[in-house]
């Protein structure tokens, strides 16, 4: 089977996010970078189906030279092979899915899987632009993955429930949170992927459709308030919770 | 609580290469999820975290700076020494256990075993498939190892070997057992294995210290031993010197992990904890002591990586190492005692790591060589003087 995932670098969850100068993009200063979240479930799932089914797995990436980092973390992983798409410009999902779908047609995939979404912009489109653009189905939110004689049968989240849909390949599959737990790259595997080339090639990235033109960040919280400390602050506790809050 | 940031005040990050961050980064997830939630338990307990043997094994943890032939990652030293630190983030105990399986077993076995040997143990011991521990110190002796008492006589197909270590860390759960002794009065390596007649290892109770590391005793009364158990490649003192020195090594990185488990719990704490009407970090006497904390920290950080840099190119000295423990671990001790006052009261509650870090710590200054020990060896360095004596 061939298995490609398409893998983001974004900022570490845990950053304290400070808006830069030009007020449309993040000050990168001190900011550690990371495999994003969703995109690791991918890595782990393509991992798993190439053990199930034999064949190889490529990491793809479209992005500056940072990007080599949250590639080599998947190659330490176990992914055999990784292409990092150059493009250093600003992006929208659209030009992103373009410049990958571009790439993908050359390598004609069994499967592609995606996170369903980068936790840097949250957009949530590119999976399902790129599906789109070869032609092919695409299904998001997915929290398990069973494929049989080229059958694909996803379990998704969805509000409430689960759904249970099916498919056939090639598609595009992007992983929930549930569908696996990533593995932990071994150290002999961080020392092996140091001898994996990461190959590079332009990216033939999409026009700009969607600009972004400011970044602000949310309102400070106001502080909490103590209403009492034993039971005689009840009455009050659900006035307030009721009268001001809202929410009784 | 908030995941763990990392201490580095001066970025010393920057002179880390790539997969050296990344050895660090992955065992630092890793102690986050498997060691830290279930490790005050086990102190409590008084109980190694047995499960944890094979995580760590297939992460690659034992041995990773020697051959990949025998299973292993072959890291550098700087590389091993991050995960050495970030282990003892977790627990002293836990980097005991891999200092022990890698510096002090996997490593003789790799220096002065023969062929046959290496082949069987190495693989095994990687694994986790097979644990080992390291009888050196007896009760007898201790800072003076030269003076042991256990022997080996030779049969006409093997050796017999008859006396008692103390304070051997993994002894209990050991498949192998590295065991120290004078033959014809020259101290020689041997290979005694879990079941052995003659062989026991009962563990020592009633630690206040290193409670999630197996302690214990090695009673050795007339066990036979093959010939082939024998460590053939090398004879002397210097040769379980040169394990500790690749454990002392390691130990001088795992303070670090301690010391900054310490500083991050007391920081936190101090920016919350209100005394009159402000968080306690706002004094100037709570500000000098997590400055001293972040200083020491960041000096070890230095003094290690040098020491790793030295080690890597071949260049290091042992004194060097026990210039390098011995301050670390000092150091970390003391940050564990000052955190511990940050945190008043709660400083001695287990719902935080910090006096059991400090308790741990107790330990890490005296074995491998105690303070003064180190003390003396670098005394001795510069002055061309011994002072052992
Ligand atoms: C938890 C734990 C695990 C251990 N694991 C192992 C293990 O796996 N394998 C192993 O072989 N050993 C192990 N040890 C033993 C450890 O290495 C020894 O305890 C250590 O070497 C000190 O020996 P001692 O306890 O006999 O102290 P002693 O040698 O009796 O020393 C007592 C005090 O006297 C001081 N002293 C001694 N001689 C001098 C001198 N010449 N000048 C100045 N001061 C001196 C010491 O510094 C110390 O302060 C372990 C110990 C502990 C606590």
């Amino acid at each position: 089977m061939k298995i490609v995932v398409c893998v983001n670098h974004v900022p570490d969850t845990e950053t304290k996010i400070k808006i830069g100068a030009d007020s449309k993009s993040i000050d990168k200063t001190g900011v550690n970078f990371m495999l994003s979240p969703y995109d690791e479930l991918a890595v782990e799932e393509g991992l798993r189906l190439k053990e199930k089914f034999g064949g190889d797995v490529t990491v793809l990436s479209l992005g500056g030279d940072a990007h080599k980092e949250t590639l080599r973390k998947a190659l330490a992983m176990g992914v055999e092979k990784a292409t990092l798409l150059k493009d250093e410009a600003v992006r929208d999902s659209f030009g992103i899915a373009k410049g990958l779908a571009e790439e993908l047609k050359t390598m004609s995939p069994d499967i592609i899987l995606f996170g369903k979404q980068s936790i840097d912009f949250d957009d949530a489109q590119v999976g399902t632009m790129v599906a789109e653009l070869l032609g092919i189905s695409s299904v998001s939110v997915v929290v398990k993955l069973t494929i049989d004689n080229g059958k694909v049968i996803c379990e998704r989240e969805i509000e409430g429930g689960h759904e249970t849909v099916e498919t056939s390949l090639p598609c595009v599959i992007q992983a929930q949170r549930g569908l696996n737990e990533p593995r932990y790259p071994s150290l002999k595997g961080i020392m092996s992927a140091k001898t994996k080339p990461i190959q590079e090639k332009p990216a033939a990235a999409g026009e700009l459709r969607v600009e972004s033109i400011a970044l602000r960040k949310p309102e400070a919280k106001a502080a909490g308030r103590i209403v009492g400390t034993d039971k005689s602050a009840v009455p009050e506790l659900v006035r307030l919770l009721h009268e001001e809050a809202k929410v009784i | 609580m908030q995941k763990f940031q990392g201490v580095d005040y001066m970025n010393v990050d920057s002179l880390l290469s790539e997969e050296e961050l990344l050895v660090r980064n992955t065992v630092r997830e890793f102690v986050d999820d498997n060691v830290i939630p279930i490790i005050e338990k086990h102190a409590r307990a008084g109980t190694f975290p047995m499960d944890l043997v094979a995580k760590m094994a297939d992460l690659g943890l034992f041995g990773s700076t020697l051959p990949a032939k025998y299973g292993c990652a072959e890291m550098n030293n700087v590389a091993y020494g991050l995960v050495m630190q970030e282990l003892e983030r977790g627990d002293s105990g836990v980097r005991s256990f891999a200092s022990v399986q890698s510096s002090l077993v996997m490593f003789p076995i790799f220096a002065y075993g023969s062929e046959k040997q290496k082949d069987y143990w190495l693989p095994r011991l990687a694994k986790g498939e097979a644990i080992g521990c390291f009888g050196l110190t007896e009760p007898d002796f201790g800072s003076n190892p030269g003076g042991m008492i256990t022997r080996a006589e030779e049969t006409s197909d093997g050796y017999v070997l008859n006396g008692a270590k103390m304070w051997i860390t993994n002894g209990t759960l050991a498949d192998v057992a590295v065991v120290w002794a004078k033959l014809g009065g020259v101290v020689r390596g041997f290979l005694v294995e879990k079941g052995m007649k003659g062989f026991s290892a009962p563990e020592m109770k009633g630690k206040h210290s290193l409670r999630a590391s197996v302690t214990s005793e090695l009673i050795l009364q007339d066990v036979h031993i093959p010939k082939e158990n024998i460590l053939p490649n090398g004879e002397g003192l210097k040769l379980p010197l040169s394990c500790l020195s690749q454990a002392r090594y390691g130990i001088a990185w795992g303070a670090i992990g301690a010391a900054m488990a310490c500083y991050d719990s007391a920081l936190n704490y101090a920016k919350t904890r209100i005394q009159f009407d402000k968080p306690i970090a706002s004094f100037q006497l709570t500000q000098e002591k997590l400055v001293h904390m972040l200083n020491e920290i960041t000096k070890a950080q230095l003094l290690c990586l040098q020491l790793g840099r030295l080690k890597d190119s071949g260049k290091v000295r042992f004194q060097q190492i026990s210039f390098a423990k011995r301050n670390n671990v000092y150091h970390a001790l003391q940050i564990a005692r000052e955190a511990r006052s940050i945190l008043g009261a709660n400083g001695i509650l287990d719902e935080y790591p910090v006096m059991r870090h400090a308790a741990n710590l107790e330990s890490v200054i005296t074995y491998e060589g105690t303070h003064e020990m180190h003390t003396l060896i670098v005394g001795e360095d510069i002055t061309g003087i011994p002072a052992f004596v």
